[in-house]
């Protein structure tokens, strides 16, 4: 038996294979990388059965258009996605997420778009074949390291499935993504660099997501954050959810693929538990922040987390 | 050592070993680097060291700030094998398709870009840290004579291999990437080899770098 693969006919707009992430390896200049919405990214897996840490594909507004060439597979698609199966008779069967559904040789996947959200899953049983590196297959393209050179998938680039064959398998769960009031922050460590009007508006004026957003960073603007220190700090380490402010007073988010390290003044952090909602913002749509302490922010990470195994103890 | 200890986020432990950039309070940064490696405390995701600070992450579903903050500060500092200042040797083609801001740096610094170079190639430099991107090295000290601002504008695309040059630093932009650095001149060297995925950096902090000049005919037909 030939092994199974899809070949990609479309590529979408920022298509990766996503695990896990990639641990201990920041000081070496590889941030964490991994799926970005970890929750979508494990209901995805859940529903068709894989253990943690498999491969998925991550794709970004427009999605892929994929064709399975060899081989028989289930599948589902996780987010707020668009997307049509298109049999090899012709037939067209509407997606619906978060159910599951069966490929066969021939058939394909037209991803045709996340709605209102950036992110979407695509996750097959026994996950993709991904290549290794510092255990993890996550691409990181700004390092090129990971699966597929470590570059975005590309026209005609073919995506192999660590199993060919599958068993008739359905399961779907009903889930809705969270929409969001507020991102809610922690003071960052340079927090008194900024004015006291600056400091005010950040935690009450709406800024918007603009267009300059990608896996590495998101740049939001809203009233200008003047800093009243230094606009420069000595070069330190970086952490995802990390809000950096650069002289020019628009602050940018550090995301899943951040620069390591970076010299900006940090305002604050985004907590974990909001860091799924926040990715899912598209340019345009606005947000306010909201500050948290320390305690708080870990009792809401704990409830999310719960709320995270509620969902996938649902999937029988 | 470490003058305060804060969390940064929820999800990380910010140790702060003072502002100055020196080698004693980098190698003290280093030694709680392999120390905390060594010690493996649960839940540690990452720790990433810069000139004079350490960051440690952890997954927040094993541990909170207050348990780790107190391993890390229980934790056995340890000289683990010591520094022993390897010194990496860097070919640098300084021809003028390399030398991007020669005109630049001879006009901002008022010295002809030969007299530039010998300065910049009559130093070791030390490595304090790695990264931003896989790799790169942040080296110091450049001489006091060629200290300049990063550009006003910096470039969209600064090639693979250009040796950058600002204040009191040096680096090696590991890949293409946009940046602001004043750009002295390349290396055909491969700095990052993510194959070797044991040791994939050519240099690593506290390494001493010797850069070395070769022609533009050496730098094309560079076999390593």
């Amino acid at each position: 038996m030939s092994e199974a693969y899809f070949e990609i006919l479309r590529a979408g707009i920022n298509s990766t294979l996503q695990d896990e992430g990639r641990l201990q390896q920041n000081h070496i200049g590889l941030p964490i990388s991994g799926a970005i919405d970890k929750r979508n990214y494990l209901i995805s897996n859940h529903l068709v059965g894989n253990s943690p840490n498999a491969a998925s594909l991550e794709f970004a507004y427009q999605g892929p258009l994929l064709k399975l060439k060899s081989g028989r597979t289930s599948a589902v698609i996780a987010g707020n996605v668009i997307f049509n199966i298109i049999r090899k008779n012709s037939e067209v069967e509407e997606g619906v997420c978060y159910q599951t559904f069966s490929l066969n040789q021939d058939d394909q996947l037209d991803i045709i778009s996340t709605n209102k959200s950036v992110y979407g899953y695509l996750s097959v049983q026994k996950g993709f074949k991904g290549e290794y590196f510092w255990g993890s297959c996550s691409i990181n393209t700004k390092s090129e390291v990971g699966s597929n050179k470590g570059k975005k998938f590309s026209i005609n680039d073919e995506i192999f499935l660590n199993q060919s064959e599958i068993n008739h398998y359905s399961k779907k769960i009903n889930y809705f993504n969270p929409k969001i009031e507020f991102i809610r922050v922690l003071k960052g460590t340079n927090f008194d660099y900024f004015s006291y009007e600056s400091k005010k508006d950040f935690f009450s004026k709406e800024f918007t997501i603009t267009k300059l957003t990608d896996r590495m960073g998101m740049r939001i603007k809203g009233p200008k954050i003047e800093n009243i220190v230094d606009t420069n700090i000595k070069s330190e380490g970086l952490i995802k959810g990390v809000i950096q402010v650069p002289s020019d007073g628009d602050p940018i988010i550090m995301l899943s693929d951040h620069g390591t390290i970076g010299g900006y003044p940090k305002i604050g952090v985004v907590i974990s538990a909001d860091y799924d909602k926040l990715v899912q913002l598209t340019p345009g749509n606005t947000v306010k922040f909201k500050l948290v302490e320390l305690s708080e922010a870990e009792k809401l990470f704990q409830l999310y987390n719960l709320e995270t195994k509620t969902i996938l103890d649902q999937i029988k | 050592m470490i003058k305060n200890i804060s969390n940064l986020g929820d999800a990380a432990v910010y140790c702060d070993f003072g502002n100055k950039v020196t080698k004693e309070i980098n190698s003290n940064v280093i030694k709680y680097f392999k120390s905390l490696n060594k010690n493996k405390i649960l839940g540690i995701t990452n720790i990433t060291p810069s000139y004079n600070k350490l960051i440690i992450s952890y997954d927040l579903e094993k541990i909170r700030f207050e348990q780790i903050k107190n391993k890390i500060l229980e934790i056995k500092i340890e000289d683990l094998n010591p520094q022993e200042n390897k010194i990496i040797k860097i070919p640098v083609c300084t021809d003028e398709e390399y030398c991007l801001d020669a005109g630049r740096l001879s006009e901002k610094l008022k010295l002809d870009i030969g007299k530039i170079l010998k300065i910049f190639f009559d130093k070791k430099y030390f490595c304090y840290m790695t990264g931003f991107v896989a790799g790169m090295p942040f080296l110091g000290d450049i001489d006091k004579i060629l200290r300049l601002k990063r550009l006003e504008t910096p470039r969209v695309k600064v090639p693979k291999g250009s040796i950058g040059i600002t204040e009191q630093f040096s680096n090696i932009y590991t890949y293409e990437s946009p940046g602001g650095w004043n750009i002295i001149g390349n290396t055909p060297t491969k700095i990052f080899d993510k194959l070797n995925q044991d040791n994939p950096l050519k240099i690593n902090p506290g390494d001493i770098v010797e850069f070395y000049e070769i022609n533009k005919s050496e730098y094309l037909n560079w076999n390593e």
